[in-house]
C-alpha cells in the first residue's frame, strides 16, 4: 500500500470515529472524510464527485453496474447483455447469472492480440442490447480496449456501456466523461490503496437499481454503512496516483520493456503474450516453451519472486488462464504462461535479478522435464 | 536438506510437516487440488476439498512455511476417477489411493520438488523406509498396526523410495494426535479421513452410475445358474457383498461372481467365496528385482485384512501366482494383493 494511504487508514482508524450519516459533529467529520474521497476518484476518472459510488472493491462495482442496469431496464424490454471473452470473472460470472434469469448473453471472441474488435461488436448488437461491458485493460494482458469506440457503437444502438477500469485506474490518465462510456468500475488496491474498497462511477442522468439494498447511503445506489477508513484512504492513494501520472507510468514502462527485452533476449523460447500497443505499464505475460508455468510460480517465489499464472484465484489455486485461452494460444502456452506485474517501488536492480533468475530457473525446470520425458 | 512436504491439510502430513521443520529442514508444504470444486459430482466430505487446502495453509503459516497448491483435477480425473468408474463397470473393486499414490502423488512431488531443488518429499503416511547395506530401499508396515498403509505404497519404486520420507511412519496415531495438540496446530482434532476421497457419502455406485450411460441392469443368479432376481448393474456390488441384494436364500447369501459381459451376478453362501489361490499382474517388487523361485509370504488381498501364509511364484515378467496354505474368503479383482516378511512389504500386483 502507498504508505501516505496506510497513514490515512490507521488514522481514521483511531480519529475518524462516527458514522457519517449521523448528524453529530463525529458524524460531520466521517461525512468529510468521504466527501473529500469521493472528490479525490473524482479527480483521478475525470468525473464528478456526485457520480463515484463507493462499493467493497471491483467486483461488487462489476455486479452494481451490470445488476443494477439490467433491473432499471425492464421498461425497455431489452434482455441482451454483450461482454468479452477475457473479462475478469467478476463479469464473466455476473452475465452467467443474468442468463439464469433469461438473459442472452453474448461474448465476443478476441484475437491473439488480446484486443476486442470493433467490428465483433458491430455484429453483434442490436437494437435488443441493453448492455455492453468491455473492460478497459485486461488484467492478465495489460492490452487496452479500444472502449471509446465499442462506448459509441453501444450508443448508436441505444445500449448502456460499462468498462471495467480495475486494471488501468491510476495507472493510466482517464477521463470517464470525455470517453462516452456509461458506467466505469474501479477499485481501491491496484492504485496503492488498501483492499476491499472501489468505487463504480454513474454517468449523471443515469438511474440505476440498487443490488444492495437498504440505507440511502450513496444517495440510494449503495445500502450499507461505508468502510470510512478504508474510503478516506483510497481517496489519499487516489491522489497520489493522479499526482504522479503520467511520469510514473512511463517509469514503469521503461522497467517493463527492459524486462520483456532482457527475458526474451536471455531464454530461449520464450515469447510475449498479447504484446500488441497500447497496454497498461505494468503487466507483461510471458510463455516459457516446456515448462509448466505452475512450477515456475513456486520456483520463483522461493527465490523471493512473485509472480502469477492466471488470475489470482480465491483458493490460491492455478487455473489455465481463461484469458490466455480465448486469444487463441495452444495449451502448451498456457499452460507456460507467467504474469509479471511491476509497481511504483520496483527499481532497475530488481529488473536485472528478475530477468537473471528466471533465465536459471527456466533452465532447471527444463531439465527435469526433459529427464522425465526421456525416462 | 530441502524437503517438499505433500499437506493434505489432515492431521497426519501437518504432523510430519511440522517433525521435519524441528528437525532442522528447509521445508516446503505442496498440497493437490484434486477435483473440481465448482462443478464436482458431489460434494466432498473429508479429504481434498478447499477447506482442506486451507487447512494445510493454516498449518504451513503456523510453522512458518511457504506452501503451494498443485492443480492436479485433471490429471486426477484420468488417472483415478475414469480408472475407478471403468473398473467398477468391469464388475471388479478398484483402489483408487494406490494409483493416487504412486501414479500420481509420487511423481508430481519428485518432479515438483526438483523444480525447487529439493532433496526429498515427505508424506503423511504410516509406513517406513529404511536402507540396507547393499543399498537397497525397503518399505516398512507403518508401526500403528490400526493405521499401516504399507498396502496402499506397493507399487513405489525404489526411485521414489530414495527421495521418500514417512515422519509419522514410527508413531502411533494418538501420539500423532498428541504432537498436533501440543504444537497447537489448528487441525489437532479434526477427524480422520475416509479412505475414498471423491466419495465422500461411499456411495460409490451412484457416483459410477451418473458417469455411465444407459441400461446396466441384468439378472442375479445363484450357483447352479439359476434366476433369483435382476439387478441394476454389476457396479452396484462387489465381491463378498451382502447387504443390498434384494433377494432372500433362506441362508446368508454373498456376492460371489461379477461377469460385467454377461451382466451376471452370481450370489451364493459364505463358503462359495473361498480361493486357496489366485494370480495377480502387474506385479512391482519393493526391491526392484523378482525373486528367482517360489518364495513364502504373508499375503494381504484388501487392506482391511491379516496377511495369510502364502506361497507366492513368478509366472511371467509382471504377473504372480498366489497360493494360500488356507482358503480366503473374498478374493476380489481389482484390489491388490501385497506380500510381505513381517513388516517388510515386498511386493504386490493387481487381483486378476
Amino acid at each position: 500500500m502507498e504508505p501516505a494511504a496506510a497513514d490515512a487508514l490507521m488514522r481514521a482508524i483511531t480519529e475518524v470515529i462516527g458514522n457519517a450519516s449521523s448528524v453529530h459533529s463525529f458524524g460531520q467529520l466521517a461525512k468529510a472524510g468521504l466527501d473529500d474521497a469521493r472528490a479525490a476518484v473524482a479527480a483521478l476518472i475525470g468525473a464528478e464527485p456526485a457520480e463515484v459510488v463507493f462499493t467493497s472493491g471491483g467486483t461488487e462495482s462489476d455486479n452494481l453496474a451490470l445488476r443494477g442496469a439490467a433491473e432499471e431496464v425492464p421498461a425497455t424490454r431489452r434482455r441482451h447483455v454483450i461482454v468479452s471473452a477475457i473479462e475478469h470473472e467478476a463479469v464473466l460470472n455476473t452475465v452467467k447469472a443474468m442468463a439464469r434469469h433469461g438473459w442472452k448473453v453474448t461474448v465476443l471472441p478476441v484475437g491473439a492480440s488480446g484486443v476486442v474488435a470493433t467490428d465483433a461488436l458491430r455484429d453483434a448488437i442490436d437494437d435488443q442490447t441493453a448492455i455492453v461491458s468491455v473492460m478497459h485493460a485486461n488484467n492478465e494482458l495489460g492490452t487496452i480496449q479500444p472502449v471509446d469506440e465499442l462506448a459509441a457503437i453501444s450508443h448508436d444502438h441505444g445500449a448502456l456501456f460499462h468498462t471495467d477500469a480495475v486494471q488501468s485506474a491510476g495507472k493510466l490518465p482517464l477521463n470517464a466523461r470525455a470517453s462516452g462510456v456509461d458506467l466505469l468500475s474501479l477499485s481501491s488496491h491496484k492504485f496503492g490503496g488498501p483492499k476491499g474498497v472501489g468505487a463504480l462511477w454513474i454517468r449523471r442522468g443515469l438511474s440505476l437499481r440498487a443490488v444492495m439494498t437498504g440505507g440511502r447511503q450513496e444517495r440510494g445506489r449503495r445500502a450499507g454503512t461505508e468502510n470510512v477508513p478504508a474510503i478516506m484512504a483510497m481517496g489519499v492513494a487516489a491522489a497520489i496516483a493522479r499526482d504522479r501520472l503520467p511520469a510514473s507510468s512511463e517509469r514503469i514502462a521503461v522497467l517493463r520493456d527492459r524486462l520483456e527485452a532482457s527475458i526474451l533476449a536471455g531464454v530461449p523460447g520464450s515469447v510475449v503474450n498479447g504484446a500488441s500497443r497500447p497496454r497498461t505499464p505494468n503487466t507483461t505475460n510471458i510463455s516459457f516453451d516446456h515448462v509448466e508455468g505452475e512450477a515456475l510460480v513456486m520456483a520463483l517465489d522461493m527465490e523471493g519472486i512473485a509472480v502469477s499464472t492466471g488470475s489470482a484465484c480465491s483458493s490460491g489455486t492455478l487455473e489455465p488462464s481463461h484469458v490466455l485461452r480465448a486469444i487463441g494460444l495452444p495449451p502448451s502456452r498456457v499452460q507456460s504462461a507467467i504474469r509479471f506485474s511491476l509497481g511504483p517501488q520496483t527499481t532497475d536492480a530488481e529488473i536485472d535479478r528478475v530477468s537473471t533468475t528466471v533465465s536459471s530457473v527456466v533452465a532447471r525446470l527444463r531439465g527435469i522435464s526433459g529427464r522425465r520425458s526421456e525416462g | 536438506m530441502r524437503v517438499v512436504v505433500a499437506m493434505s491439510g489432515g492431521v497426519d502430513s501437518s504432523v510430519a510437516a511440522a517433525l521435519l521443520v524441528e528437525a532442522g529442514h528447509d521445508v516446503v508444504g505442496m498440497s493437490m487440488q484434486l477435483y473440481d470444486q465448482e462443478q464436482g459430482d458431489a460434494r466432498f466430505g473429508t479429504c481434498c476439498t478447499i477447506d482442506d487446502l486451507h487447512d494445510a495453509r493454516r498449518v504451513a503459516t503456523v510453522l512458518g512455511i511457504p506452501h503451494y497448491i498443485v492443480n492436479l483435477e485433471r490429471r486426477f480425473e484420468q488417472v483415478v476417477v475414469e480408472n475407478f468408474v471403468s473398473e467398477y463397470a468391469a464388475g471388479r473393486t478398484p483402489i483408487p489411493c494406490v494409483h493416487c499414490n504412486s501414479d500420481l502423488k509420487f511423481d508430481t512431488l519428485v518432479e515438483r520438488a526438483a523444480g525447487l531443488e529439493a532433496d526429498a518429499v515427505a508424506t503423511g503416511h504410516y509406513a517406513r523406509i529404511s536402507r540396507s547395506d547393499d543399498g537397497v530401499f525397503h518399505l516398512k508396515r507403518g508401526i500403528d498396526d490400526t493405521k499401516d498403509q504399507g498396502y496402499f505404497l506397493f507399487a513405489l519404486t525404489q526411485a521414489q523410495l530414495s527421495r521418500a520420507l514417512f515422519p509419522v511412519g514410527h508413531l502411533h496415531k494418538r501420539d500423532v494426535r498428541d504432537r498436533a495438540r501440543a504444537r497447537r496446530l489448528p487441525v489437532s482434532e479434526k477427524p480422520d479421513s475416509q479412505e475414498i476421497c471423491f466419495v465422500p457419502d461411499g456411495d460409490y455406485a451412484a457416483l459410477v452410475t451418473r458417469r455411465l450411460d444407459g441400461d446396466r441392469s441384468g439378472l442375479m443368479v445363484d450357483t447352479e445358474g439359476r434366476v433369483v432376481g435382476r439387478h441394476p448393474g454389476v457396479h452396484h456390488f462387489t465381491i463378498g457383498q451382502r447387504k443390498g441384494l434384494g433377494v432372500a436364500m433362506g441362508e446368508p447369501a454373498y456376492v460371489v461372481k461379477l461377469d460385467a459381459g454377461q451382466r451376471l451376478v452370481t450370489i451364493g453362501p459364505r463358503t462359495a467365496l473361498e480361493r486357496t489361490s489366485l494370480t495377480a499382474s502387474r506385479v512391482n517388487w519393493i526391491a526392484g528385482t523378482v525373486p528367482a523361485g517360489r518364495i513364502r509370504v504373508g499375503a494381504q488381498i484388501r487392506h482391511r485384512h491379516l496377511a495369510a501364509a502364502a506361497s507366492v511364484e513368478p509366472i511371467e515378467a509382471d504377473r504372480v501366482r498366489v497360493e494360500f496354505d488356507a482358503p480366503q474368503v473374498a478374493v476380489a479383482p481389482g484390489q491388490a494383493v501385497v506380500f510381505y516378511r513381517e513388516d517388510d512389504v515386498l511386493g504386490g500386483g493387481w487381483i486378476d
